[in-house]
């Protein structure tokens, strides 16, 4: 009997063949393919587009095999409201780190969230500004040293790292939100179980939908890519608490 | 069509939604929030797109991606909401989308005040953003002719992927006039047929709406194709009015939108008197009608070229730099919210014209 | 005749005074006539008061600015305070006595008083003063033919038929004034 061969692994048609420039060690590789993989399985790709942000993944578009926009920093919610607006048929989701979206952009997301807009956030958080060189982010760990902090986040000046996820489920608007991590494989494939159902309420017309996924920075936070997953787990996890905290389905929050 | 008394700030929204552009995005500012009163129930008659932002920050980029639709989108502020949006200006200039944003000026800087103000020329003309851009700037005089340029905003707009300003004051906006508008509407305009609108990557490859080009020489590029496209804008856009322009005049009035309307009144009032004067209004602010100006301002009569805005004087560096020293420049103007009368320019007038008498004899 | 006429109405926020100017607009609109109606806008509006200017003319409108007015209707003391001294010599001044017990004090425009209030709520609705305000206007200036106001009214106002009749009958009331003014004033 000849041997037949089944594919039982491939590329994602909503990537690209490109190789991608982010470091070692650095999960927003696993990120994209999750994303790719929801739009895929969802049969949306041929009408989806991202809105790429300013930090290390403004070259996403590089990597997708969809529509993107380029935003302005922290204005990809407001980028992405306009379109979907225009194109409610369309699937729109932005694609953020930590800088853009809870420092910067703080004001676009908390209203596009707040209107309800219908698009997907993906937000990756690493407690670090990644491509400027590893600056204190809103999100970065009380005393944990950057090029802005090298003593270690003194809260009493900076404040506490703000919990996005926290912070706009106290909207009583509708929708999804939920922290997942993509440290260890488990936590990768409940990533995608997250992701996939955000795009999937967006394709049902149900509501916003942001996923948070806690990611790492080796470069940055200056540690061998074995240990920053550990860091992820130990330090970060204690105070990002990974769950579900809205969901119109569930009627969680 | 039959005429209408309308207020400049709806007549601008109606305006848009006669265009085939029913897709709005804005933020409420003194003294143009009628535009929004307005569209936020009539928009929903033709089935646009009304969006009340949370800042002129977000309108901006609203718009950015509203316009990256291939649809025909605007916005209306006023002074200090246009200098949040100038970041959004930048990056549509940068990708080549087509937008029309009106700025309906008040007095400047800061805050400033509410009332009518030609202080935002250079931010306009100039391109008020970073990076090596222009917008095509348009001026009306009056209600009708916001109206009409509105129209010829889309067009210019979708005709040269561009950023379209149509600047106008609170006079402008808050005043009465009676107003046609075309018989027929055009229907929403569709992204089909532009082959840089995002409408999904079915059966072709992805496409970017990008400004940023990490390469310099790909940036470069970009800047020198955007370049390439304003000389056709100067070469083929350039739109200017004459009024009483004649080989009698003594002077040369230069001024645009409510200012030129005040000047009409001067140089009639003046005509009663034997003094004849000239106005030339530019109607886009750029392209800049400078060349057409220097052919009547060295006509030999012509003893000075008189500047009048309701600023401290911006538009007349655009004059000087084309008059290049061959006639004598003046300059009158108020400023913050206060609008020249008819009476101040006639009196700027004789006593130009009395020096001049002086030096010549 | 001239061939631009201007005429101010000023009072307090909530007299009507823009709705009467806007109606004199419709209707030089409607006459063929190019028309400017321009207000005061912003924080001034708020409580205090309020104003607009309509220029009616055969030809094309210049300024809509108007800094000395042919004439204007004040309806309370502010505005006579504010507009008094503005009108251009010779211009006509009509002043709301009811609520105002004094003039501008100047002999070189003419001064015409209307007790509009009173004679609104003669009528039964104070309301309507701005209304006999613009017959009194229209009666001693003839900008606008009464036919034409009266059907213009009908336009504007035809959402609200209850208050038709009254309207009608604010605006003959002041007509009757500003016509015998006008009499009086060409056999001088």
């Amino acid at each position: 009997m000849a041997e037949q061969a089944n594919v039982i692994f491939r590329r994602p048609q909503s990537l690209s063949e490109n190789v991608t420039h982010y470091c070692p060690g650095c999960t927003h590789g696993i990120i994209h393919r999750l994303v790719a993989e929801s739009l895929d399985e969802l049969g949306v790709r041929e009408r989806a587009v991202g809105v790429a942000p300013v930090g290390c993944s403004v070259l996403i578009y590089n990597y997708f095999n969809v529509d993107f926009l380029e935003a302005p920093h922290g204005r990809a919610p407001a980028l992405a409201t306009g379109f979907k607006r225009m194109r409610p048929d369309m699937i729109v989701f932005t694609y953020q780190g930590d800088g853009d979206l809870a420092s910067i952009g703080m004001g676009e997301i908390v209203h596009a969230a707040n209107r309800g807009e219908k698009f997907t956030t993906i937000f990756v958080n690493n407690a670090i500004y990644g491509m400027t060189g590893g600056q204190m982010a809103p999100t970065t760990m009380p005393g944990q040293k950057t090029t802005t902090s090298p003593f270690g986040r003194d809260t009493s000046l900076a404040g506490y790292p703000i919990r996005m996820s926290e912070l706009l489920s106290a909207l009583v608007t509708p929708a999804y939100i939920v922290r997942t991590a993509v440290h260890t494989p488990m936590h990768v494939i409940n990533a995608k179980k997250h992701i996939k159902k955000a795009f999937r309420l967006q394709k049902e017309n149900k509501c916003f939908s942001l996923v948070e996924v806690l990611s790492t920075c080796p470069t940055n936070w200056g540690m061998p890519p074995h240990e920053a997953t550990g860091w992820v787990a130990s330090t970060m996890q204690p105070y990002y608490p990974l769950g579900v905290f809205k969901d119109p389905e569930k009627g969680v929050g | 069509m039959a005429k209408k008394l309308m207020k400049g700030n709806e007549a601008i929204g109606e305006a848009a939604i006669a265009a085939g552009a029913p897709h709005y995005f804005a933020y409420p500012i003194t003294p143009q929030s009628e535009v929004a009163e307005y569209l936020c129930w009539r928009i929903p008659e033709v089935g646009g797109v009304f969006v009340q932002a949370e800042s002129e920050v977000a309108v901006g980029n609203m718009l950015f991606g509203a316009a990256a639709t291939g649809m025909r989108v605007f916005t209306t502020s006023s002074s200090p909401g246009i200098s949040l949006m100038q970041e959004a200006i930048s990056y549509m200039a940068g990708a080549q989308l087509p937008v029309v944003l009106v700025n309906i000026m008040r007095g400047g800087p800061g805050l400033g005040g509410i009332l009518p103000a030609q202080s935002d020329y250079n931010q306009a003309v100039k391109g008020g953003g970073h990076g090596d851009y222009k917008t095509i700037v348009l001026a009306p005089a009056s209600v009708q002719e916001a109206v009409d340029l509105m129209i010829l905003g889309f067009d210019l707009a979708d005709k040269y992927r561009n950023p379209v300003m149509l600047i106008g004051d609170g006079m402008i906006g808050q005043m009465m006039e009676s107003v046609e508008f075309p018989e027929k509407y055009r229907d929403p305009v569709s992204p089909e047929g532009k082959d840089w609108a995002l409408t999904g990557a079915k059966g072709r490859k992805a496409r970017i709406t990008k400004s940023l080009f990490l390469d310099p020489e790909k940036l470069e590029i970009n800047s020198i194709e955007l370049d390439r496209k304003y000389k056709r804008v100067e070469a083929e856009e350039i739109r200017f009015e004459k009024y009483k322009v004649s080989n009698k005049n003594k002077i040369l009035i230069v001024a645009y939108g409510s200012m030129a309307r005040i000047c009409q009144t001067v140089i009639d009032e003046l005509e009663e008197e034997g003094i004849s004067v000239g106005l030339f209004r530019p109607i886009t602010l750029y392209p800049f009608p400078g060349q057409a100006i220097h052919i009547e301002a060295v006509k030999a009569n012509i003893k000075t070229v008189l500047v009048v805005e309701m600023s401290m004087g911006q538009m007349i560096e655009d004059v000087d730099r084309y008059l290049k020293g061959k006639k004598p420049i003046e300059f009158y103007g108020r400023t913050g919210g206060i609008v020249p009368s008819p009476n101040e320019v006639k009196d700027k007038i004789r006593t130009i014209l009395k020096s001049k008498k002086a030096e010549s004899k | 005749m001239l061939k631009q006429k201007e005429v101010v109405m000023a009072g307090f926020g909530g007299q009507g005074v823009m709705t009467v100017g806007q109606l004199l607009a419709y209707t030089a609109m409607d006459e063929g006539k190019q028309v400017v109606w321009i207000p005061s806008y912003g924080p001034e509006m708020r409580g205090g008061t309020a104003n607009c200017t309509v220029v009616v003319s055969d030809v094309r409108i210049g300024s809509p600015i108007i800094n000395n007015p042919q004439s204007a209707c004040v309806f309370n003391r502010p505005s006579l305070d504010k507009f008094g001294p503005l009108i251009r010599a010779g211009g006509l001044l009509l002043i709301n006595s009811s609520l105002i017990d004094v003039t501008s004090g100047r002999d070189d425009i003419e001064e015409l008083l209307v007790p509009v209030n009173d004679i609104a709520i003669k009528l039964g609705n104070p309301k309507v003063a701005n209304m006999v305000m613009l017959g009194a206007y229209n009666g001693a200036t003839g900008i606008v033919s009464f036919d034409t106001l009266l059907k213009m009214l009908n336009v504007k106002m035809g959402h609200k038929k209850e208050l038709l009749d009254i309207n009608h009958r604010a605006i003959a009331e002041g007509r009757k004034i500003g016509e015998k003014f006008r009499t009086k004033a060409g056999t001088k």
